[in-house]
């Protein structure tokens, strides 16, 4: 019986990790204890299947030729879509737009919605603790456009300080770009009265959700956001692959970002016309197979419940900032447990990140040392890195005990 | 003259031969770290950083009095970095450029499996910090 398995947990983690192949392998000589979710989830069975029967039996290009194969690729392409807005709660199909990950989602945003809407003088509000995915997109259109960029700070327990917004909205403001959560710290944040007091300004919200997906059921309705940006390789699902979510309106009215195939309705020789929703942003062939097995991944988060593993990440969390108080110098990052996905990033007095990470490493853990990708974030605490342990679903009790044990074991040979 | 220790191919190999386990190689390379002399913050500047590392790395190259031979000083933000800036500086110290060129270090490090203690990430940066010291070898001959 597992540590993990004695707890109030509504995960059945034996029967789930069981799902997961690649957890069950040893590094260096110590079985895998994987604790990197937060750069890329594993995939179950469930999904490696689905990857797999694309490949062997249905794929071929979507949306083009009128051949069967064609045809069943592109019913399972569309099918995925509407998983997709299922899962985001969009009320409709043209809402949801596939993408290569949230990076292009948002670059998508920033430039096509940007290019239309932004001017010298208008505003673009961001957040401290914004991954560079969501702040350098901006800082280009900003640049392109003459706007100005503009940064809601963070207190000093890695939240949202919120009752700066007030002071920072104004006409000026025509778009917030805020996380659901952070990489980093973990914090979940107040989408929702973020986006309503954005819209009182008149402004437009757009929401980078890659962190808060895997973790939390999401409603893009109940947060009224204009756009939203996930990626399915942090969720179980393939790599090469996110979501756009934007409210019907504002994709209509914008151009398209890419050009090229499937995305037009008529070209001449110096002229073209866009297509409809969703074509408009998916040009060229786009990764067809992933977005096929993504369904996949969806129903399987679905069938466990994203409040149940929201829950049991939080109790992970908890259970890793318990064993970490009494670890001379270490400093964890961010927010108590429960105002948090299951994220501990911690730095050690003296002690660089970096051979904590390649330290532990030799234990069998994994985890991520480094800026990870918000080097203002980290600057706001005036360090350059941090040491980041980040749970999902299948992760135990045992796993964050070997973990601090690692850690500790590391310090003693670093201090 | 600062004195760098020095560590020959036969002792690095003995040492790694001994030490199997990666955790005790890194604890190896973080006592050759702590065996280095400071380096002076002076030294701690743009043109002496080795570009392409994850940590902070400086490699900071002197001539011996009769200037026939060089030495290595260098130092990381990181202890297992530092660690690997040591194992260099100890192996190439007090050579001549020409003793350096021709040294043969990726040979050596495949025969101690240096590339299962590093990582893909951190061996480019590790291969940065050896081309800089050959191109600083190769500039102190040009220079002779």
């Amino acid at each position: 019986m597992t540590v993990a398995s004695q707890h109030a947990d509504k995960l059945d983690l034996d029967a789930i990790r069981a799902d997961f192949p690649i957890l069950h392998q040893e590094v260096h000589g110590k079985p895998l204890v994987y604790l990197d979710n937060a750069a890329s989830s594993q995939k179950p069975q469930q999904v490696i299947d689905a990857l797999r029967e694309v490949d062997e039996r249905f794929y071929a290009n979507v949306h083009r030729g009128g051949h069967q194969l064609s045809n069943e690729s592109t019913s399972m392409y569309e099918e995925s879509r509407e998983a997709a807005q299922r899962f985001l709660g969009a009320k409709s199909k043209n809402e949801v737009i596939f993408t290569y990950g949230t990076t292009s989602a948002i670059n998508t945003v920033a430039h096509a919605w940007g290019s239309a809407n932004l001017a010298p003088g208008d505003e673009i509000l961001v957040t401290e603790m914004e991954h560079h995915s969501n702040l350098v997109p901006w800082q280009q259109i900003a640049q392109l456009t003459g706007a100005k960029i503009k940064a809601l700070p963070i207190t000093g327990d890695g939240l949202l300080a919120m009752d700066e917004l007030p002071g920072l909205l104004s006409e000026r403001t025509k778009m917030v770009a805020v996380s659901a959560a952070s990489n980093v710290l973990g914090t979940i944040n107040p989408v929702t009265e973020i986006v309503r007091q954005a819209h009182e300004v008149g402004a437009v919200v757009s929401v980078d959700a890659a962190q808060a997906a895997p973790h939390k059921p999401i409603d893009v309705v109940a947060w009224d956001a204009d756009f939203v940006a996930l990626s399915a390789h942090k969720m179980v699902g393939p790599s090469g692959l996110g979501i756009l979510y934007g409210k019907q309106a504002l994709l209509e009215a914008m151009p398209p970002f890419l050009g090229g195939g499937s995305m037009i309705n008529t070209v001449t020789i110096d002229s073209f016309t866009p297509a409809l929703l969703p074509a408009k942003f998916e040009a060229g062939t786009p990764p067809i197979t992933a977005a096929i097995a993504f369904k996949a991944a969806i129903e399987y988060l679905e069938n466990i419940g994203l409040d149940n593993i929201l829950a049991h990440e939080q109790m992970l969390a908890e259970y890793a900032h318990q064993l970490l108080a009494d670890v001379p110098g270490l400093r964890i990052l961010g927010p108590a447990p429960h105002q948090k996905a299951g994220i501990v990033s911690f730095t050690v007095d003296g002690i660089s990140p970096n051979d904590i990470g390649m330290m532990i490493d030799t234990a069998g853990v994994a985890i991520r040392a480094g800026h990870h990708c918000a080097m203002p974030l980290h600057a706001r605490y005036g360090i350059a890195s941090s040491a980041r342990a980040s749970f999902y679903l299948y992760n135990t009790r045992e796993e964050v005990e070997i973990f601090v044990a690692a850690v500790r074991k590391a310090l003693t040979i670093l201090s | 003259m600062t004195d760098i220790p020095t560590l020959t191919a036969a002792e690095l190999v003995e040492e790694f031969e001994f030490y199997d386990d990666p955790m005790d190689r890194f604890q190896f390379l973080i006592e050759l770290g702590r065996q280095m002399p400071p380096l002076d913050d002076a030294y701690k500047v743009e043109a002496f950083r080795v570009q392409g590392c994850q940590s902070q790395v400086w490699l900071v190259p002197q001539a011996s009095k009769d200037g026939g031979q060089l030495y290595f000083l260098g130092d990381s933000d990181a202890q297992i970095v530092k660690g690997l800036v040591a194992l260099l500086a100890m192996l190439l110290s007090y050579k001549t450029s020409e003793e350096i060129l021709a040294y043969d270090l990726e040979s050596l490090f495949d025969q101690i499996g240096l590339a299962q203690t590093i990582t893909p990430s951190r061996a480019n940066g590790f291969y940065n910090m050896v081309q800089r010291i050959r191109d600083l070898a190769a500039a102190a001959k040009n220079n002779a």
